[in-house]
Parts: structure tokens; C-alpha cells; sequence
């Protein structure tokens, strides 16, 4: 069972490196918008730092949005899905090791750079821990329930503009508590509250997602 | 007792029937091909003996015990080759099938699925250089990766040339001689000797 988990796994990941400009979209999406707020707003320091946080972490939702669609659907027109489906372990099992291998080539790409937009945005100190620290713990959340949106999509034509539609508004919590986790931190109020909230949201969405995936790429296989 | 028996089976599809009352009964070493027009229900009998669609009514029987064709014990004792391919086109031939005997569980490629279709020279070419004959044998090939008793097989010699049409009919032959079953939907491109056939006749309403 492990074998056929770490057999996806080591394929997505080859995939992603494979396709290096396509996996890193994402990423280059988040510096780059990043780098217009700056241009946009004014090099002020301090409403950078005001705006800062949230900045980072609604573009840190659009980056993962922006990846989703390659979660399933090539796997769907090529065929490997039914593979998925027929292959003797749980489908579930394999749909956590779809999400695994985006959220490493997608979320954690964005961890690994904020510090370094934290830095462009003049947020204070403190950021440079806290925002990799939430964003650690939300973006996997923002893959899971992406993983939700991008199966029942599959297959369906404009399926990237609706999987957006679909999936946004569920990320508003994470979007929220990210926010303010890192907020906190930063007026000296503390956000570890909002930090423990995320983790929650974390393993609420590592039970729920993968269930919630293989029915729907079942549907979608019928 | 047959080792593997469907009865009374009933598929509907878009609230359109695709057939109903289908029985067939197979013994060890059993062929059975599946004929009739486009759109007759040949490839949606396949899909649901493979547990991708449900059945709207009947049951299926192996070695006599009643099973639901999603059944994680039946997915372990199937091979199904359907229309696509399944072929990552950015991973070499070897690549695809190293992955596919991952997935079902083998620590290791075996060499005779790469040899059974003469994919041995074709191993490391990323498969999008591969022409659609080369990729159908590229899909026959997982066939070879582990031995499973029923075969479920789509028009599998689509593409294919002669040769290979050949390899594919001594790759059932052995499988049944083995006591495995064969289940193929074909318009007369793939011969199987003493083989059952169930004619789907012209009744795509």
C-alpha cells in the first residue's frame, strides 16, 4: 500500500520537475504581483507593513488556485485516473499522495519565499517567522480543499475559472485566521490562538479532503 | 459453479438502457468476446464488470460468492485496458511502467513486459515520440505486470500492427491456457479460439 503511494508520489514529483515553467507558475505569480503593491500603493514603509500581510496571504490563495487545475485533470484525459481508481489500495490513500506532491511543488514553495516577500513588503521582524509559520500550516489546508473543487470539476469544460469560483469562498476561513495569526504577532498581541486554529483547520481538512476527492473523481469516472 | 457469473445484469446510462438481462457464465480458461455495433453497451459492460460504473440491476458472482463490482478484493483480480492509454507523455516508456507496477504494489519493473511487445528499443523515449500503435502496446504492456486472473480488454488491437496483433493473441492465449479469463470487446481484429461470444446486436435504441 505504501509502495503504490510512494510509486505516485515519486512520479508527480518527476512530472513537476519535468514541468518546471508549469509548476512554478504559481510562484512566479506570487513574487511578481508581490512586487506590484510596492509600485501600486507607494514605497511608504509603514502602509506596506499595514497591508503586508494580507497581501501575502491572498496572493498565496491565487498561487495555489492558479496550480489546481493540474491536480487531476490530466490524469482524467490521459487515462492514468482509472488506473487510480482500479489500482488495489484505497483511492483515498493515493488522492493524499496527489496532494502531497502539489502542496511540496506549489504551498511549499511559498513558504520557502516569504520571508524574502515579508522583506519586500517592510514587514517588521517578527514576520520573518510567523508568516512561514502560518502559510506552513495553511497552505496544505489551501491544496486539500483545492483538491475538493479541482475533482468535482474534472472533466468539465472552463473547469479552472469554476474550480476558482467553487473554491474560494472556502478558503475565507483559512484566509482569516492566517491573517490575523500574523497580525497578532506583529501589533504584539500574539497569534497563537489563530496559529492553533489553522493547525485545526489542517487536520479537519486531512480527514474531510480525501473522501471528499475520491467520490467525486468516481462521479466523475462514470 | 462458474468462477466468474453475472446475472440478469442491467446498465443504464443517462437515463437511456443500455441492456438489460445480460447472463454470461465463465469457467477457468474461459474467452469471451463481446460484439456489436457503436454505442451497443460493449465498453460500458466493461467498465461496469471493472467497477467504474454501477449496475442498475443484477449481480456478478466469483467462484460463487456475490460481490459489488467496486469491491477493493475484485480490483486486486482485475486487468482492464480501456481507450486511453494512460501514458505520461514526459516519462520514458520505462518510467510509465515502473510506476504502473508501483502502483500495484511490485518493488520492481519486470523485464518480459517490456519485451512481450518489443518496447525493449522504445524504453527510453519519452512516450509523446511514441506513435498510437506504439502507445497501445505500451498500455498492453501492463498486462504482463502482474498476474491477475480476469482481463477486461477494449478494443485492445487498435493501432496495432500484424506483429503485434499477433504478440497480443499469444498473450491471451497463454493467460487462458494458465486458467485466466479474457473478456474483450472487438470488431473482429483479435481472434480467440473457442472463445463465447455475446452479440449486442443492433439494439442501440
Amino acid at each position: 500500500m505504501i509502495r503504490s503511494l510512494l510509486a505516485l508520489l515519486h512520479r508527480d514529483l518527476r512530472l513537476a520537475f519535468r514541468h518546471g515553467a508549469e509548476t512554478l507558475l504559481g510562484a512566479i505569480f506570487f513574487a511578481l504581483a508581490l512586487a506590484l503593491f510596492p509600485l501600486g500603493v507607494g514605497a511608504s514603509a509603514d502602509i506596506l507593513a499595514r497591508i503586508g500581510a494580507g497581501v501575502i496571504w491572498v496572493l498565496a490563495l491565487f498561487a495555489v488556485l492558479l496550480t489546481l487545475e493540474r491536480l487531476y485533470q490530466s490524469d482524467y484525459e490521459d487515462g492514468s485516473l482509472e488506473l487510480m481508481v482500479l489500482a488495489p489500495v484505497p483511492l483515498e490513500l493515493l488522492v493524499f499522495g496527489k496532494c502531497l506532491a502539489h502542496w511540496l511543488t506549489s504551498g511549499l514553495l511559498l513558504v520557502v519565499m516569504s520571508p524574502l516577500l515579508a522583506l519586500l513588503m517592510s514587514l517588521p521582524a517578527e514576520a520573518y517567522w510567523v508568516l512561514p509559520a502560518a502559510l506552513l500550516l495553511g497552505t496544505p489546508t489551501l491544496t486539500l480543499i483545492g483538491s475538493i473543487g479541482a475533482a468535482l470539476l474534472v472533466g468539465s469544460r472552463r473547469g479552472s475559472a469554476l474550480t476558482a469560483l467553487l473554491v474560494l469562498p472556502l478558503y475565507i476561513p483559512v484566509l482569516i485566521f492566517g491573517v490575523s495569526a500574523v497580525d497578532g504577532y506583529l501589533l504584539g498581541l500574539g497569534g497563537g490562538a489563530q496559529l492553533t486554529i489553522l493547525g485545526a483547520m489542517l487536520l479537519f481538512a486531512l480527514a474531510l479532503a480525501p473522501p471528499a476527492t475520491a467520490a467525486a473523481l468516481r462521479v466523475a469516472l462514470e | 459453479m462458474s468462477l466468474f457469473e453475472a446475472r440478469g445484469l442491467a446498465c443504464r446510462r443517462a437515463g437511456r438502457l443500455v441492456f438489460d438481462q445480460l447472463e454470461f457464465a465463465l469457467e477457468p480458461g474461459d474467452g469471451l468476446i463481446l460484439r456489436g455495433p457503436n454505442g451497443s453497451g460493449k465498453s460500458s459492460l466493461l467498465r461496469l464488470l471493472a467497477g467504474l460504473l454501477r449496475p442498475s440491476a443484477g449481480e456478478l458472482r466469483w467462484a460463487g460468492g456475490a460481490f459489488r463490482a467496486d469491491d477493493p478484493e475484485h480490483r486486486a483480480r482485475l486487468h482492464f485496458v480501456g481507450h486511453l492509454d494512460a501514458g505520461k507523455a514526459n516519462l520514458t516508456v520505462r518510467e510509465n511502467l515502473a510506476f504502473l507496477a508501483g502502483l500495484l504494489g511490485f518493488a520492481e519493473l519486470r523485464e518480459a513486459a517490456l519485451e512481450r511487445f518489443d518496447l525493449v528499443a522504445l524504453a527510453e523515449l519519452p512516450v509523446r515520440y511514441l506513435s498510437a500503435g506504439q502507445k497501445r502496446r505500451l498500455a498492453l504492456a501492463r498486462l504482463e505486470l502482474a498476474p491477475r486472473p480476469l482481463w477486461l480488454l477494449d478494443e485492445p488491437a487498435v493501432g496495432l500492427d500484424a506483429t503485434n496483433r499477433l504478440h497480443l493473441e499469444g498473450l491471451i492465449a497463454d493467460h487462458r491456457a494458465a486458467g485466466g479469463l479474457c473478456i474483450v470487446a472487438t470488431h473482429g481484429d483479435v481472434s480467440l479460439p473457442d472463445a463465447l461470444v455475446l452479440d449486442f446486436g443492433g439494439a442501440a435504441a
